[in-house]
Parts: C-alpha cells; structure tokens; sequence
C-alpha cells in the first residue's frame, strides 16, 4: 500500500470533521493523519489527510471525499510537488548530567528546547516524518517521557493557490 | 476544527440577498410570469420561487411556509415535543399532512410518495425515538438513491449535548446514510437550508436529507423572504456526459458482437425510459433491467432479457456473462447483480454512464466512464451511435440473438406446483397482475414475494414498480404503497406483501383507513420468513431456525390477518383456493372506499428460482434445485 496525501478545501461547518472522519471509518479506508486548521479564506478551512492506499482506493477516496456536501476541493500532492512537514513536541529526560548532551542534539535537528525543569526538557521539532524518526531514536537513549505530534501539513510548491480557482469556479 | 468567524458566509449572503434583492423583484408584478419561470428554470430553489418580500414569523411558520413555497403538497409525519411548535401552523396550511402510526411508517411513505411521483418525499418527526424511527427508512432510501426530507425536531440548542429529554444526535446517527444533513439553531437560517435541502434531495444521484430542528429555532422570531439563496459551493452535480467519451461508447457499441445494456434504478429516477427505448432500437442490443429498474423498459419488448442478478432470468444473467460489452446505465454493480465480482462478465469492456462518479470504477472498472444524467446522455449516445453506425456498418448480432433468443424460450420463467395441494405464491402474484394491468402501482416488501412480484408480473412503464432494493427492508410495502397511493390517487395501488412483512409495519392500515387512502395489500402467506426459509432449505439441510410464523395454513393464526384487516376498518378476505384466487382479485378491484387487505394463503415449499447461490459465479446459476442449464455454447 502507497502513501497518499490530500488537501482537501472544505466549509467550515459544525460537523465537517465528523463527516470526513466518518466516511473513512465507513468505507474502511486508513486515515494516516489528519491535520485540519483555517485558511486565508474566511469560512473555508484546510484538512490534510494522509492515506495508505493503493491507486484504485484512492480514486475511490477521493470520489468518496467529493460526495460530501461541505468539500469543496480535493488536492492529492506528492512528494516532489509540495512541501510537507510534521510538528513534534517531546518530553525528554535530561538532568545537570545529560541537559547538555541532549541539547546537542536537538540542535544538530534544528529544534528548539522550549521547556527546561530540574529533570527534563520538552524539544520542538518541525520536518519530515522520517527526520523526526530520526530525532526521536537519537533522543531515545537520554528516555522520552512524552510525544505529541501533528498530523502532517502539506502545501504545494510555487505560486499557485490551491483556494484560488476552487472558490472563484463556487 | 478552526474557528470560523460566527457569522458563515452563507448566511450573510442570505441576509443581503433578503434585504436588498426581494423588494426589488416585487415591484415586478406585472411581468411576474416571466420573471418566475426565468427563476425556475436558472434557480436551485424548487417550486415557483415566488417572491416573498420579508416578513416577521416564527421559525416554525418559516419551516411551514418554505414547504409551501417549495411546493410541497403532502407530508407525512407525527408529531412529538420537540417538534411539536411546526405542527401548530401546519394546522393552517393549504399542505395535506398524512398522520402515521409509526414514523418509520412516514419515512417509507415519503419514499413511496417520491417513487411514484419523482418528486421529493418529506416526513416529519420529533426528537429522540421519533427521529431513529425514521432512520431505517432514511437508510433505505439512501440506498436506492430516493429524493426525501425529513425533517425532525431536535430539543433546545441550550441543552443540545446534555442528554435532555428525547435527545438524540440524529445528524450525527443518520451521517453515513444520508446525502448530506443540517442542524438548524438558528430560525433564520430556516429558508435557505430547507431550498438547499431539497435542492440536494432532488438533483444529482437523489437521495435523503435530514433537516434537524431545534425547539427554540422554531420557537424563535426570524424575518422571512423567498426565494432565498442556495449556497452549496461543494455541490455541483455534473449532468451533461462528456462528448469525447460518448463517442468512444458509440465506437465500442459499434465494435461489439454481444453487447447488453444493463440497465439500473437510475434510468427511472432520470425518467428516461423513452431515451433508453430509442437507443435499445437504435443499437439492436438485448436490455436487462434490474430489480430497481423494472418498468425503464417493457417487459413485453422483444429486446428484453428480463432481470439479471441473484434471482434474474437465465436469458438475462448469461446474455451479461456472456457479453462483450456492458452497456450500463444508471446501475451500479451491486453484488446481487454480480455474484462473485472478478467472474462477472469476464469477457465485457464496460461503458458507465452514471451520474454518481463514485460508483464509476467502484466495483467493476469501467473502460469508458461517462459522469452524467443518463437523461442527456442517452440521447447523446444514440445520436452517436447512429452516425457510428451510418459510418462502420451496423453490427451484426444475428448470432447473439440466435442464442439469446434460445435462452430466453429454454429457460423461461415459471414455477412448479407446490406438493403440498396449496396454492402456488406464484400464480397468486401473476394473476394480481393479469387483473389489475400495467397501469397499477405494485409495491413489495423483502423476501420471497418481492423476487416473484419482481419476476412474475409484467411491468410497462417506470414508477410502477416499487420495492426496498439496497436496502432490503422488510415492512417496506404498506407504508410505501400508502405514500404511493397519495402521490397516485387514481391508480390501483397494491401492496404485495409477505406475513413476516406485513406483521413489521401493518398499523399504518389505521392511517390508511382513516384517511381514505385506498390501497390493496395482498399477503402472500406462507407462514414463514420465506426466503430465510428458503436457504435453510437449501444449505442448511431444512433446519427451520426461527422462521416458522404460524400464519398460515393449518396453524393457529396468530395474528388472523382477516380479523385484523377487519380490526383496522379494511375490506379482508381470506384466499385459500386457487379457483378462488381471481375472483378474490377482482372482488379487491371492484372496492376502491377502503383499504383492502387479502390473505392469500400459500404453500411455505415453493421456492424461487433461477438462483444463483451467494458467494459462486454466475455461470452456476440454477434454474430449479441443483440444475443448471446446459451452455451450448461455450467460449
């Protein structure tokens, strides 16, 4: 199964979310992540889904997605076309002993350390999920105490806006 | 999700289009024809769109008001706390409201209502069981793509989310099988969702939408216009069939030795039965029609092959086995037509006009896909067809139909007479046909009844034909051949029910009897869940788990159908004798002040046939208990 990631343009509507969620669940497709915020449009807001699929499924994902009322426009971008990026926060072990060690190597990912406390400190990193796999088995050693992390985000490369035509076209 | 800014666009774009647009077109009176039809041709408001300029009113006279406008004429429905502020002016209105028994009862109704006229079918309801009493019709329909509103009402939005009483999140209960739905907390926003809900309901692949509404909603003043402004930015249903891929469908028909058209439920529900007709004769192809399309074209027609599927013809199931193109229009190649999917039409390209995208390449991938209201498309096709015709030659299927044809008088319809010396489900359900004529509406439930009505009488035209395809609800018939008889109050409505069915929604024959709606429900008694039986008889050795309802003949009755009839202030009859069995009809016929209920008492050993048995090929089926017809030719 390939990894698919769509953007998908919908109304911001109570319930939205619950509809997307739901026809995945219904269909039995494999949401990856979900990542929903609001866009430069008032009114419209942004999801980026990713899917494990094969291409007939996505097809039929995509239909799927489009059926529902308050989708607007649906968007697949791959890899080479669009930037996509997973936010990470993580609660590491680092006393007087290790403090230093672990942000050494927070920096050599370029994350920020934006909690410290006598035992611990809490990393944020931003990149792609295999360079965030990357700093996670690096700060492993030191004991993660707690991850959270976004679904991931997607926009694609050069000036075209995927709202654009899809809200002057409605 | 995001926080949107309070206000949505929509209902800004409402206000000023209230505000500023309305007194402006009043003022048109005087060309006020011409005005409204140029809106009712351009706008996605149903009904005339007649001008309202604002004016105060509850939310409840607002619901009221916008079915007026939207032209509703009959609703079926049963109040409730909840939604009990909208009946109050509905009391007023020009609107006839159908009082059900049961609102799964108002559901099939509507269905019924909608099947039969192609126009939308609205049910009401209150909040908590009265709305989840809807849902199994709501689901049904949205299977069978009918256009439906159901609007329920929903407590206060101050203790939406508290569990208060008759509380349920219906929106969020009907999600999956709905078209799409609404929560209305606020009255103003009443107009434009009910315009939006029909226009859903109605356009593109119909189907159900639920309007939810709060108590204070209707409670609360709001200031009304019409028509107000649909805004469905994600909403645009593609009618128009592409020009390219309709020329690639004639090329491919023009290429085929054995092409079919398969058609589905959505050739009646586009109303294009006279297209179709025209490209059948233009094309020369043999037409099967499934169990929701039965009547898109003539049974009597010599092109066709009857229906395909689990219970079809052996003409119609081999013509699609056996077939090298698959014409398909408005069908979705649900697995009762299929048998095992990766062995149905093993030979067939498939071309798919439909109007759903969704179902084009979701169970069979389609060489030519075509998005569409078969309503243009067909047409389209035909024209092309003849101009691909008129250029390459026409196809020569004289081989086909030599072995069509042969199919069709080898492996004809029939049935054998029961061993038990009762009457034969079969000849009961032909001869109510015979009586009554194509002209009738017949409504089945689910089981065996449905599959003979299906097969045995003959249907003519569309919309005569009504049943619960997808969905396979049983109960199904009574409700929906009520709301059928009230979109059809001149045809001969029957009911062609089974005892177990009839046992699961028979109380709206109160409704029925009380509002004068005629209809004629002939129950096909046999005592038993037949179909369920059925199975049990042929795979699982003739243990009968549960499916014995003492019903019938030489059991205790329980219920009497005939006392029940009569309880319920129908005409009832009991049948028992086949030389009986056509005066018992006629006598039906002749009695049009009451409902009719007839128990026809049959044999429980009758089976249907063809079948071909869940999970094999559909080059297995059998055209009585494991036989299966002879190929004669095999390729």
């Amino acid at each position: 199964m390939s990894r698919h990631t769509l953007s998908v343009l919908v109304e911001d509507k109570p319930g939205v979310l619950t509809r997307v969620a739901s026809l995945f669940a219904r269909r039995a497709f494999n949401i990856n992540s979900l990542a929903v915020g609001p866009t430069e449009v008032s009114g419209i807001s942004r999801m980026t889904v990713v899917v494990d699929a094969d291409g007939d499924l996505i097809e039929q994902v995509t239909k799927q997605l489009n059926k529902l009322i308050n989708v607007i426009k649906i968007v697949e971008l791959t890899s080479e076309s669009s930037v996509q990026r997973d936010h990470i926060l993580v609660k590491v072990r680092a006393d007087a002993a290790t403090r230093l060690q672990v942000t050494q190597a927070a920096d050599l990912f370029r994350a920020a350390v934006v909690d410290v406390s006598t035992d611990s400190l809490v990393i944020e990193a931003t990149g792609t999920p295999e360079k965030l796999a990357a700093l996670l088995s690096v700060l492993e050693p030191f004991g993660i105490r707690e991850i959270v992390q976004s679904g991931t985000l997607a926009v694609g490369r050069g000036s075209r806006s995927m709202s654009d035509r899809a809200l002057r076209s409605a | 999700m995001s926080k949107g800014s309070p206000i949505s666009p929509s209902l800004m774009a409402t206000k000023s289009a209230g505000a500023t647009k309305a007194p402006e077109r009043a003022d048109r009176t005087a060309d006020q024809a011409v005005v409204v039809a140029d809106l009712a041709a351009a706008s996605p408001v149903l009904g005339p769109n007649t001008v309202v300029p604002p004016t105060v009113m509850t939310g409840s006279q607002a619901i009221v008001r916008s079915l007026e406008e939207l032209g509703v004429d009959d609703i079926f429905g049963l109040p409730g706390g909840a939604i009990l502020p909208t009946y109050d002016p509905l009391m007023a209105s020009s609107m006839n409201h159908v009082l059900v028994r049961h609102e799964q009862g108002a559901g099939h109704a509507a269905q019924g209502y909608a099947m039969v006229t192609g126009r939308v079918g609205v049910c009401i309801a209150t909040s908590g069981p009265g709305a989840t009493n809807l849902v199994t019709a709501i689901m049904d329909a949205h299977m069978d793509s009918v256009p439906l509103v159901a609007i329920t009402g929903q407590v206060s939005s101050g203790v939406i989310g508290t569990d208060a009483f008759q509380e349920a999140d219906i929106v969020g209960i009907t999600m999956p099988i709905t078209k799409h739905s609404f929560l209305v907390t606020d009255p103003n926003d009443i107009p434009h969702v009910m315009a939006e809900a029909f226009h859903l309901a109605s356009t593109g692949r119909p189907g159900p939408v639920l309007v939810d509404v709060a108590k204070d909603a209707q409670v609360g003043q709001m200031t009304f216009s019409w028509p107000p402004k649909v805004d469905l930015p994600g909403y645009r249903p593609v009618t128009r069939g592409h020009n390219k891929q309709v020329r690639e469908a004639a090329k491919l028909i023009a290429a085929a030795s054995k092409p079919v058209l398969y058609v589905g439920g959505g050739v009646v529900k586009a109303h294009a039965s006279k297209e179709l007709l025209a490209l059948a004769e233009a094309t020369g192809a043999p037409v099967v029609t499934t169990l929701m399309a039965k009547g898109a074209f003539p049974d009597s027609h010599p092109q066709h092959m009857g229906m395909p599927g689990m219970h079809g013809t052996v003409s119609a199931v081999t013509a699609l086995q056996q077939s090298d193109l698959l014409i398909t229009l408005g069908a979705r190649f649900d697995d009762r037509v299929t048998g095992v999917l990766k062995t149905f039409a093993p030979m067939a390209k498939v071309i798919h006009a439909d109007i759903d995208p969704a179902e084009i390449s979701k169970n069979r991938t389609a060489d030519v896909p075509i998005v569409g209201s078969v309503k243009e498309i067909i047409p389209e096709l035909t024209e092309a067809v003849r101009t691909q015709f008129e250029a390459a030659g026409t196809p020569d299927l004289t081989t086909w139909w030599a072995f069509l044809n042969n199919l069709k008088e080898t492996y004809p319809l029939g049935w054998t007479e029961p061993d038990d010396g009762l009457s034969a489900p079969q000849r009961v359900i032909e001869r109510i046909g015979a009586l009554t004529g194509p002209e009738g509406v017949y409504v089945a439930g689910v089981g065996q009844h449905q599959m003979w009505a299906a097969q045995f009488i003959k249907y003519e035209r569309p919309h005569a034909w009504l049943n619960s395809g997808g969905a396979g609800t049983m109960g199904y018939a009574v409700p929906a051949a009520m709301g059928a008889k009230v979109g059809e109050p001149d045809r001969v409505v029957w009911a062609i029910d089974g005892d177990g069915c009839f046992q699961m929604t028979n109380q709206e024959l109160a409704t029925c009897a009380i509002n004068n709606i005629p209809i004629k429900v002939a129950v096909i008694n046999n005592s038993s869940l037949g179909m369920v039986r059925q199975w049990q008889t042929l795979f699982y050795e003739g243990r009968y788990s549960n499916t014995d309802l003492n019903t019938g003949h030489d059991t205790v009755r329980i219920p009497d159908f005939v006392k029940l009839g009569e309880a319920y202030g129908c005409a009832s009859f009991r049948c028992e004798r086949d030389e009986d069995i056509d005066a018992t009809i006629q006598k039906a016929l002749e009695i049009n002040d009451r409902p009719v209920v007839i128990d026809f008492v049959v044999s429980p050993n009758s089976m249907v046939w063809p079948m071909v048995p869940a999970g094999v090929s559909n080059d297995q089926i059998q055209v009585a208990r494991n036989m299966t017809p002879e190929w004669e030719e095999e390729d």
